[in-house]
């Protein structure tokens, strides 16, 4: 199933790791921040509701 | 109905809303579909050999690199011009993904020119515009981070965005000005004879479109964010006046 990279694997699969770690870091770094953010704007506007 | 209606944040939350899970699973299909079509069921090219597969990366963070900076180009003269909030916030919010991007066109494109060109790095038009590019969206983020207000953070931002414009047409066309260096012409073309064969070209179709996928649901995503923590500035500094 896993193809023979030969001598370029590690040039094919650093690629794709570099690749994927980053792309990952900055789905979850958005998600995180944008839960963050909702929960924080959540708190402010009850807080202000509530006097 | 305008398209303008959306620079509304309220509506634009809505409607985002609503189509933010279908592009994101759209991103996750294709992305999953193309790079495993990509990686395990395409031939090595006689020429790079293995090294080839990297182009399931590296094309579509590089095209993907230039087309979020024309992205905050465009959002940056809409707020030059019609003073939208969301345009300049949506600006804001795709600059950490087309560093993103970019990071990973660079560094897909040193582990590919190591085998290839016996270098990781040379001073050559595209590389070098690409690495000003990086820069530039690394500086666009620090002005936003830097200034307290706003307004005044998104017009300088604006301005460094048309500056920064002149390197991210370079990246796409500096093999066209110089015809020198190491980097060779465009993978994608009309021209089928230039073109990549078909045997790479429709995984890296489906590639393409899952970082164009990616790309359109983080911009979402994140703009209602920068939507939201602007909402929360704005309520903080009301009630410390009050």
């Amino acid at each position: 199933m896993t193809p023979d990279l030969g001598k370029y694997a590690f040039a094919v699969l650093g690629s794709y790791v570099v690749s994927l770690v980053l792309i990952a870091a900055v789905i979850v770094l958005s998600l995180v921040r944008s839960r963050r953010v909702r929960a924080e704007l959540k708190r402010i506007e009850e807080r202000l509701r509530n006097g | 109905m305008s398209i303008w209606e959306y620079a509304n944040p309220v509506k634009f939350i809505r409607a985002t809303d609503r189509v933010l899970p279908w592009v994101s699973a759209l991103a996750l299909v294709c992305l999953v579909t193309g790079l495993i079509w990509g990686f395990f069921f395409t031939p090595e090219d006689y020429r790079q050999g293995s090294t080839v597969k990297i182009i399931y990366l590296h094309v579509p963070s590089a095209l993907m690199a230039i087309n979020a900076w024309i992205m905050m180009l465009v959002a940056s003269l809409i707020w030059i011009v019609r003073r939208h909030h969301v345009s300049a916030l949506a600006a804001r919010a795709a600059a950490p993904v087309g560093t993103v991007f970019t990071l990973i066109a660079l560094a897909t494109g040193a582990l590919w020119g190591q085998p290839m060109w016996g270098t990781w790095w040379a001073w050559d038009p595209r590389l070098t515009s690409f690495l000003i590019l990086f820069l530039f969206y690394l500086g666009y983020m620090a002005l936003w981070a830097a200034i307290e207000n706003d307004d005044t953070a998104a017009d300088l931002t604006s301005i460094l965005c048309l500056v920064g414009s002149v390197f991210a047409l370079l990246s796409r066309y500096a093999v066209n000005f110089w015809n020198q260096g190491l980097h060779q012409g465009a993978s994608l073309s009309l021209d089928a004879e230039e073109n990549v064969a078909d045997v790479f070209w429709y995984p890296l179709l489906v590639c393409i479109a899952g970082f164009v996928a990616l790309f359109i649901a983080l911009v979402f995503l994140r703009t209602q964010t920068e939507i939201r923590a602007r909402r929360a500035r704005a309520l903080l500094a009301r009630e410390r006046r009050a």
